[in-house]
Order: C-alpha cells, then sequence, then structure tokens
C-alpha cells in the first residue's frame, strides 16, 4: 500500500506542476490536454477534474475538448502510437491491408494496444499525404508510400 | 450612425411591410414583436442565441442569403422574407436530416404533442422523409428517479448543456465527442447520479423533444389546471405553478416571471412535490386514551383542548403554558398562534425552532442595523464585486442565492471567498478558499478586518476600542487559531476590502454555534468598515433555509417581540394591540424553546402547544427534550404528519399543508408572497389559522376572521412593516417589507437612506464550548444537503427525493479512515458526551483530517448539546465531541 501512495504523490506531482502555469487560465485547456498527454502518455480521467479545478472551467467542458479531438487518448497507450490514415485515396493503395497486416503481426486492434503495450493503433482522418498513399504517423514520425513489406521495417525502429 | 436614428430605432422591411425596431434587436426578436412566426429548436430568449439549429434562417432580400435569424442583429434597411420558398426549402431540409437519425417512437413518447420538433414537422408540412434512417442507438439511462435521458432523441440542440451552464451554472453536461457521435454528457460518461448534476430539471423542461423527461408524473396524463404558488422549502421565495389532474399533483414548474427564480427549480421544487398525497398524512384528531392516540371528532378534540389549557392556566397561571409556532406555516397562521398565546392563554412563552437557527443572526442584525433580516435582495448579489461565504451551504440551503452567486462569479467576474472547513460545492469556485477550524470564525473575521485596516482599505474608521482588539488579530495569530493560511487570509482581506460593492452571506456555520452572536458582530463590523451597507451588491445574509421562517419572525413568534420587531417594552406599541385586541397583554419576556424545556423538566411548565414543529428531531440533546415533553401534563401537536413529537402528544390535530391552504409566505429576502389553495385536504384536516379560532373560541375568546386575507388586514393595521401589503395587492414577486403604506412599492435593499446606521461592536474570539479532546477527538458538524429541508418532514416523504438520499452518512477523511481502519460505507460508531449512534461512512476528501460531517436529515440531535449562546438563548446544534468507532460486521 505504502509503494503506491508513493507512486500516487509522484504522479500528483507532475500533474501539479503542468497545471500550476495555467492556473485560472480557461483559454489553455488544449495546450494543458496535450502537455498531460506528453507527460503521462494519455489523459487519465482524475486528470480531467483536476484540469477543470486548476483552469477553473467546468469537467464537463473538458471532457467535451479531450473526446472532440483525435489526438487525445482517454485510455492507456502503447508506448508508440501508430496513426493510419484509412480515408479514401489511402484505402484505395491498399491501408485495410496493413490494418490486418498489424492484427496479425502485432495483435493490433484499432483503438487498442498490443498485448506486449508496445504499441496502439488509432484510425485517423486525411493526414494530407494522398499524393504517396497510404500513409501514417507513429509519435510525430511521418512514414509514406507505405507497403506490406516496409511497414514492418518502419516498426522495426519504434521498440 | 446618427443620434436620431439611435433614438427612432431602424426601419426595417420585414415581409413587405415597414416595421420599426430597437437597436441591438435581432431578426427573431423583430420578428416576434410584431407577431412574425419563426420556428426555433435552439433558441430560448433565457439563453445566449447560437445560431446552431438553422431552422429559423430567413431571406435576406438584397443578397437572397439565408441568416440564421436569432443571432442576425437587424441593421438598416434591411428587407426580410421569413416565408420565401427557399426559407421553407431550407427549414425542411433541415427537419427531415433531423427525423431521418430521429426514433419514429412518437406514439409512446412522453412528450407527446410538446414535442418542438412534431409540431415544426407538420408545420412544414413534411410528411415521411425520403431520407435513409441512420439510426443512432443509445441505451436510455434512467437508474436515478428524477432525470430519463434518451439520447437517441437528441436533436444537438444544446439547450440543456447551455442552461446548465449558463442559468444554472453547474456544468454538468458538455457536447462530447464529434460529428455524428456527438451528444451531451457529463465527464466520463458517468450516469447523471454520480456526476455534478444536482437534478433541478432545468434541462428537461428546456428540451425541445423527448430526449429528456421527468420520471415523476410520467404517464399520469397531462394537467388539467395549474395553480401559482410558493414553494414550501427552502426560504428563496421561488413561485411554482402546481399542475393538477384530479386533486393530485401531477407536476410542478416554475413560474418565470419571477424575479427571483425565472426559469429555475431546485430539485426539491421541481421532483419533491408528491408529499402531500402521503399516507401517512394526519386525516382526523387523534386523542390519547389508555396510553394509545385514537380517532376522534374535532368537537371533542377541540373541547377537550380547551377544557385542559384552561384548566392548567387557572390553577398554575398562564405562564404554565408555551407555545411553539411553526418555520412552515404561513404568516396568517403564525399571527394568530401569537395572537392567540398572547390574548387568549396570556403568556409571552412563545418561540420557534428558529431559535435553533437563525435566532442570534436575526437578533444581532436587528440591534446593530434595526432589522433581523436579509439587507440586500437576492438578486442584487450580481452586481457585488466581491462575496464573503462563510459557514454557509448556500447551493444546498438557499438554492436561488447559490445559483446567483455562481453567476456573479462565472459571468459578472466578482470575486469569491469561501470560509468553510469542508470543500463545500460552492469552495470549487472561490478564488480564495479558507479552509478553517471549526468555531474559530471570529478571529477569520477580525484578520479579515485588521488587514482592510492596515492596507488602508476601510472605508471609515473604527471606533478606539475596535482598533485596539482588532490590532492583535493579524493574520498570522489568526492563521494560529484558524488553521488558515497568513498569506491567503491577507489575499482574501485584499479581495474583500478592495471591492467597491461587496456582500456577506453566512449560515448555520455561523448561526449554530456558541459564540453566534459575536461572529455575526465580527461580520457586521467588517460589512460597516468597508462602507457595505445601504447599497446593491452589498450588505449582509442570514441563509434561512426554510420557507417562512422569516416570516415567522416578522410575526412576533418571539418572547419578546410583537409583531413586525415591536418591542412588548414600548407602551405605546402594547397600548395599539391592547385595543385592538380587547385585552391586557402579558408583561416581561417570555421563555424561549431552550428554556421551555428546561422549565417543563423542572415542572414549572404544565401544557405546550406545538404548531408545525418537530422539536424532538429539530432540537440538540434528544434525550432532554424527550424527558422534558415526557413530564408535561398537557401536550398538543398540531401537523400535517405523525412525527416523533406527536407520537409524545396528548392531543393531535390534522393541519392541511401548504397545497391546500391559502395565506402568505415571506421569503428570506422579506418579499411577502401568496400561496394558493390548490388540493382538498384529506378527510377532515383544516388550515391552521382555523383551528385557532376554533380553539380560542371555545376558550372564551372568539376571533372573527372569515379568511387568511382577514387576518391579514390585522397584522396589515398593527404591523408598521407589513402597513402596505393586502392580497390583492400581491401580485407575482409579491411585496418586500418595509412597505408602509398602501401605495409604497416595498424595499429591496434595507438602510438606503441612511447607510451610516449601525454601531460597531468589540468582539473576541473565544473557543467552542466543547473543544475535542483526547477522549472525544473528532469535530462533528452537521449540515444542509440539497435532497432534503430541516427534519425532512416533507422531503423524506417526497418519492424521488426519499428514494435518491436518505441521508444517514458521516463523511470523514481518508487519513482519519485509514488511522481507524475505516472503510467506505461501513457501519461506524458515533459516541459524543450525550449520546450515541450508527452511520454508515463515506471517505472523501472534502472534509479535513479531525472533522467529520452529517448533512440533514439525520438523528445528529442525539449527539449535540444543549451549551447556550448567552446572548440568544440559543444552543451549539452545529458542532460537537465525538470519538468514533468502525462497527464490526457479521460476514
Amino acid at each position: 500500500m505504502k509503494s503506491t501512495g508513493k507512486k500516487q504523490q509522484t504522479t500528483q506531482d507532475r500533474l501539479n506542476s503542468i497545471l500550476s502555469p495555467y492556473r485560472g487560465r480557461g483559454d489553455a485547456v488544449i495546450s494543458v490536454l496535450q502537455e498531460i498527454q506528453g507527460e503521462f502518455g494519455w489523459v487519465f480521467p482524475e486528470a480531467i477534474e483536476q484540469v477543470a479545478d486548476a483552469l477553473k472551467v467546468f469537467p464537463s467542458e473538458v471532457y467535451g475538448v479531450a473526446t472532440f479531438y483525435a489526438q487525445f487518448h482517454l485510455k492507456p497507450m502503447g508506448r508508440h502510437t501508430i496513426q493510419l490514415c484509412t480515408n479514401v485515396v489511402c484505402s484505395l493503395f491498399g491501408s485495410e491491408y496493413l490494418l490486418r497486416i498489424l492484427k496479425t503481426r502485432y495483435g493490433l486492434e484499432v483503438g487498442g494496444t498490443s498485448p506486449d503495450g508496445r504499441f496502439s493503433l488509432v484510425v485517423m482522418e486525411c493526414i494530407g499525404s494522398c499524393d504517396s498513399a497510404p500513409a501514417m504517423l507513429v509519435n510525430n514520425d511521418y512514414h509514406n508510400n507505405l507497403n506490406a513489406e516496409n511497414i514492418v521495417e518502419i516498426l522495426k525502429r519504434y521498440e | 450612425m446618427n443620434a436620431e436614428t439611435k433614438k427612432d430605432g431602424i426601419t426595417v422591411l420585414l415581409n413587405g411591410s415597414e416595421v420599426k425596431s430597437d437597436h441591438g434587436m435581432t431578426v427573431l426578436e423583430l420578428a416576434r414583436k410584431c407577431g412574425v412566426y419563426i420556428p426555433t429548436l435552439c433558441h430560448d430568449p433565457h439563453l445566449k442565441p447560437v445560431g446552431s439549429c438553422r431552422l429559423c434562417v430567413v431571406e435576406d432580400g438584397k443578397s437572397g442569403a439565408l441568416l440564421a435569424s436569432c443571432v442576425t442583429p437587424v441593421a438598416p434597411g434591411m428587407v426580410i422574407d421569413t416565408e420565401s420558398e427557399k426559407v421553407l426549402e431550407a427549414r425542411r431540409l433541415i427537419v427531415e436530416l433531423l427525423l431521418s437519425v430521429h426514433p419514429d417512437s412518437c406514439i409512446v413518447c412522453d412528450k407527446g404533442n410538446l414535442c418542438r420538433l412534431r409540431k415544426i414537422a407538420s408545420e412544414l408540412g413534411i410528411e415521411e422523409t425520403g431520407l435513409a434512417k441512420l439510426r443512432r442507438y443509445r441505451p436510455i439511462e434512467s437508474a436515478n428517479p428524477f432525470i430519463e435521458r434518451d439520447l437517441s432523441k437528441c436533436i444537438l440542440c444544446g439547450k440543456c448543456i447551455r442552461g446548465c451552464r449558463e442559468i444554472e451554472v453547474t456544468g454538468a453536461i458538455d457536447y462530447a465527442y464529434r460529428g455524428f457521435d456527438s451528444m451531451p454528457a457529463t465527464p466520463m460518461d458517468r450516469p447523471l447520479d454520480s456526476s455534478e448534476c444536482e437534478f433541478c430539471g432545468l434541462c428537461v423542461s428546456l428540451c425541445p423533444v423527448g430526449a429528456l423527461s421527468d420520471k415523476p408524473g410520467r404517464y399520469m396524463g397531462r394537467p388539467k389546471e395549474s395553480v401559482p404558488t410558493v414553494c414550501p422549502y427552502c426560504g428563496s421565495g421561488c413561485n411554482i405553478n402546481l399542475e393538477l389532474r384530479d386533486n393530485v399533483i401531477v407536476g410542478v414548474s416554475p413560474v418565470t416571471a419571477h424575479p427571483v427564480n425565472r426559469l429555475s427549480l431546485c430539485v426539491k421544487g421541481r421532483y419533491g412535490y408528491d408529499f402531500p398525497n402521503s399516507p401517512d398524512r394526519l386525516k382526523t384528531p387523534l386523542i390519547r386514551k389508555d396510553g394509545k392516540l385514537v380517532e376522534a371528532a374535532w368537537e371533542e378534540a377541540i373541547g377537550l383542548a380547551a377544557r385542559r389549557l384552561s384548566r392548567i392556566k387557572e390553577q398554575y397561571g398562564s405562564d404554565s403554558l408555551a407555545i411553539v409556532g411553526s418555520l412552515r406555516c404561513t404568516n396568517e397562521d403564525n399571527y394568530l398562534i401569537q395572537k392567540f398565546s398572547r390574548a387568549v392563554v396570556g403568556t409571552n412563552n412563545i418561540d420557534t425552532m428558529a431559535r435553533l437557527s437563525s435566532a442570534p443572526a436575526l437578533e444581532t442584525l436587528e440591534t446593530i442595523f434595526g432589522f433581523g433580516a436579509m439587507s440586500n435582495s437576492i438578486e442584487d448579489i450580481g452586481e457585488a464585486g466581491a462575496i464573503f461565504v462563510i459557514g454557509a451551504q448556500p447551493t444546498e440551503s438557499l438554492t436561488a442565492l447559490g445559483r446567483e452567486i455562481k453567476r456573479a462569479v462565472k459571468f459578472n467576474g466578482a470575486k469569491l471567498i469561501v470560509a468553510d472547513p469542508r470543500t463545500t460545492k460552492l469552495a470549487r469556485f472561490a478564488d480564495v478558499h479558507l479552509k478553517i477550524r471549526p468555531g474559530t470564525d471570529v478571529a477569520l473575521v477580525n484578520a479579515l478586518m485588521n488587514v482592510i485596516l492596515s492596507e488602508g482599505l476601510a472605508g471609515r474608521d473604527p471606533p478606539e476600542d475596535i482598533h485596539g482588539i482588532l490590532r492583535r488579530y493579524t493574520p498570522e495569530h489568526a492563521g494560529e487559531i484558524t488553521g488558515a493560511d497568513a498569506e491567503e487570509i491577507r489575499r482574501a482581506a485584499i479581495l474583500y476590502g478592495g471591492a467597491s460593492r461587496a456582500s456577506i452571506v453566512f449560515g448555520t456555520g455561523i448561526m449554530q454555534q456558541t459564540s453566534a452572536t459575536d461572529c455575526v458582530s465580527a461580520l457586521a463590523n467588517l460589512a460597516l468598515l468597508t462602507g457595505n451597507i445601504g447599497k446593491r451588491g452589498g450588505g449582509i445574509t442570514p441563509v434561512a433555509a426554510k420557507n417562512n421562517l422569516q416570516g415567522a419572525w416578522d410575526m412576533g413568534l418571539s418572547p419578546e417581540r410583537l409583531p413586525g420587531y415591536q418591542r412588548l417594552k414600548d407602551p405605546a406599541v402594547g397600548k395599539k394591540f391592547e385595543q385592538q385586541w380587547g385585552v391586557t397583554l402579558p408583561q416581561g419576556r417570555g421563555l424561549t424553546l431552550m428554556e421551555m424545556f428546561e422549565a417543563a423538566g423542572e415542572g414549572k411548565l404544565k401544557a405546550m402547544y406545538v404548531m408545525g414543529a418537530n422539536p424532538v428531531k429539530g432540537c440538540p440533546d434528544r434525550a432532554h427534550v424527550m424527558d422534558a415533553l415526557g413530564a408535561l401534563d398537557f401536550l398538543v401537536v398540531q401537523d400535517v404528519f405523525m412525527n416523533k413529537t406527536a407520537e409524545m402528544a396528548d392531543l393531535v390535530l390534522p393541519a392541511t399543508g401548504f397545497a391546500e391552504k391559502n395565506g402568505t409566505f415571506t421569503s428570506t429576502e422579506r418579499r411577502v408572497q401568496r400561496i394558493r389553495k390548490a388540493l382538498n385536504p384529506p378527510e377532515t384536516a383544516m388550515p391552521d389559522w382555523r383551528i385557532i379560532t376554533r380553539l380560542s373560541a371555545e376558550m372564551g375568546y372568539p376571533m372573527s376572521y372569515e379568511s387568511p386575507e382577514d387576518v391579514m388586514k390585522e397584522v396589515a393595521l398593527l404591523t408598521p412593516i407589513y402597513g402596505g401589503i393586502s392580497y390583492e395587492r400581491l401580485k407575482c414577486g409579491g411585496l418586500q417589507w418595509p412597505c408602509p403604506d398602501k401605495n409604497h412599492l416595498g424595499t429591496a435593499v434595507l438602510y438606503e437612506e441612511d447607510p451610516g446606521k449601525g454601531s460597531f461592536r468589540a468582539v473576541e474570539y473565544s473557543p467552542p464550548a466543547e473543544m475535542p479532546d483526547k477522549e472525544y477527538p473528532f469535530v462533528l458538524i452537521g449540515g444542509s444537503s440539497l435532497y432534503h429541508s430541516g427534519t425532512g418532514t416533507m422531503s423524506r416523504r417526497a418519492g424521488a427525493l426519499g428514494a435518491f438520499f436518505s441521508g444517514g452518512f458521516v463523511q470523514i477523511n481518508p487519513t482519519d479512515a485509514e488511522k481507524l481502519k475505516v472503510s467506505d460505507r461501513s457501519p461506524l460508531r458515533l459516541t459524543s458526551r450525550r449520546g450515541s449512534l450508527t452511520v454508515d461512512a463515506r471517505v472523501t476528501g472534502s472534509v479535513p483530517p479531525g472533522v467529520l460531517f452529517m448533512p440533514m436529515p439525520s438523528d445528529i440531535n442525539i449527539l449535540t448539546g444543549m451549551e447556550t449562546d448567552t446572548a440568544s438563548k440559543r444552543p451549539a446544534v452545529k458542532a460537537c465531541a465525538v470519538n468514533i468507532k468502525p462497527v464490526e460486521t457479521k460476514t
């Protein structure tokens, strides 16, 4: 019990140091959520209430923002987040097939995390790469002209 | 734009005819003013327009553009067409799109013909939509007893979200998700009952479709008539319409024209209305025979009461009898019980349960300023630059005030200072939350004045003796006493002192402690020091949590005051009453409520007459109160329901409830308002005023009133502050006293003519009577709950309220819980010097370590003590020292 208490303490400290420059700043919800996600990998439920209290907005408003933007994850994510485009052009060029590869090779379901906690998969809207489809983001890195072979090679770089 | 057009307004062409518009009007407002119909779904005049449904589009004749009329300001020379084919086509498409994702469940939808979508669809001649139906299945949420949510019917107009935020300032819901998945949601999509939702029901009344519906009153048929009256719960004085069907209330709606409540009601007002039909209503008089209460006829009951009371009066003298009036009954009922006491029985032994809550506040305010009442109005708190809330939970106990405070903070930029040991709902809105130890309020308030003086923020110079005392209360010194941070105290003082208008709100946390008189004096000093008396947005407000507490106080239910704060001692006043009543008034101060129990215990008091009150449940030290009542020769209880006091009575008289009689209530902001008979009472129950007149006649003093209106005529005649009040003048909104004559419009803010009124009174901090010690290490405080009122006589019998929240738990800090091995929701034995009881624990960080909190209604009075505040003769029912022990449960 003691060790979890200590761990919670540090989580709280990390959260406090994110929140403290923004106290009373109701216009900073997006920035704060981005920092929280950067620090913790996801926006955990307890954080929503605390963001609301610190920024003097309603928790429902914070939740509204967090659910509106695809960039925010309300579930714990793997170490690396794959965001694969499945819009028309990427689909025509085989992104559906890539989804199948990700599933069979890494156990990745859309919206899910691989059993080893290495990858999470999010399907996203167009990332402006129709000329070199299919395309994806891994964390903040951009990769295009994907196919069944090179996607595996690319993902090897993310341990 | 020149001044000429500004004055004349704007001329535009609306559907071919020339019309004049005021500046700042929207096209929709202009159209409605001119009687031109434009359909809307997301618009409500009480909410900020957002233009999201696009149904209100009109065609701009010049450009041919379609404009959302609810957000388009009228501009000079506009040519507007509200019914062009282009407009109608656009509207039809919007409605068809909405219908394409709307379930076809109209036949079983409780919204029925009130559905705006259905109405507008039929107006636009839409039959079946040609668009493919898309299904958006959402589970129906129905676990709570108040509101059912079926979001598959939601049209995303956002009225519920905006109402919750802009009007109630609760913010329980907001749009979540995106695109087709959008919906109003609580954080983490929790059900309403585990969210911030307070079940005020505003969202239901705003919802244009069947997505939100009231659960009480569902499928009971549409109301046949509607009677406007006043809500019977707290002292806000909200006006409600009782929606009736065959002598049953099937719903309650707010009287929207009313200045206090407008669209809003709280959960009690909106959903707690079924108690008049409760099966345990008293229906006939009950007389104790062979130890049991048995039904009797009125003749027998009144005869018995008259005989016994007269005999006791003859044998032991008038002062061997005492009367307890009601904070729930009307002014007329209370005026008459007071007259009965003084003119028929001949005693000043008359008091109310207000002795336990507001007496010190009201008496102290009266001594300092002249009137024992809220100085300002609920509405004008919106003009305050700073609001200081101490020991009060207005969001729970005086919801209209709580709402205005939240609105002032959220939308008018008012600074909020909350002083409370607990993290109350309001504390979350605070700029400074001072978590002070229970009972250390005087030290805090003195320290605020210390800072205000040293910072040069004082509006006037206090007398030297006050200066001397305040000098010692540095923030650091007060910090040691109160446990609050000295810097925070300094910040709070600068916020309050720096505002040009600052308001003080205090509640039972102040009023129910042994040093209550000192606390209120200190707060009055603070208001005087900063010049916040006699102006809008300033003032000092005691939170009175009962519907007619103020009225009972006004009607002279006090051992030393006649109606309207007129002193018994004043010979001219005495003469006026003696002439009108044709009797000689009893002299000298009578017994207060607690003195009555003492006298009864000692055998000096022989009989008590209790009207609409439940001292066994509501007074501290229950065992002592029950012993005292048991020692009486004769106890009469006149009430609507059987209660713990009535169970001990020799005679029980059935009275009618608020919905079954006419009369007036006076709200906490001195607003005298009419209540109206809507229901027929069960069997032979009679209005209180009529019971009193019958008993009085039987005792040889006939009172000739035909109706409560006659009683009010006499009140107006004898009571200068009610001088101008008569039933025909009491329209929606009533009149705020002082209203001295029939042309006077009432008084919203007291002391406006004389803002310098009131004198400083030096007060020092003294520790609470009962401090925690080794044996009893915790401070237990009681407080209000949003879902109940008083001892729960009404609210516990309201099906939905009782089902949702039964009270009966105690909050404990996680640190304490861990130390004592108390787990959440496990039973806990609380023991004080006077008694013990078992309740469930709720482990929560909203109470600080060392403090326990128990919401009403509860049996807390088994534990609390009788130590009385010396000046106001009232006991400290708010806090006491206890120890706790987890109860072993057999598994």
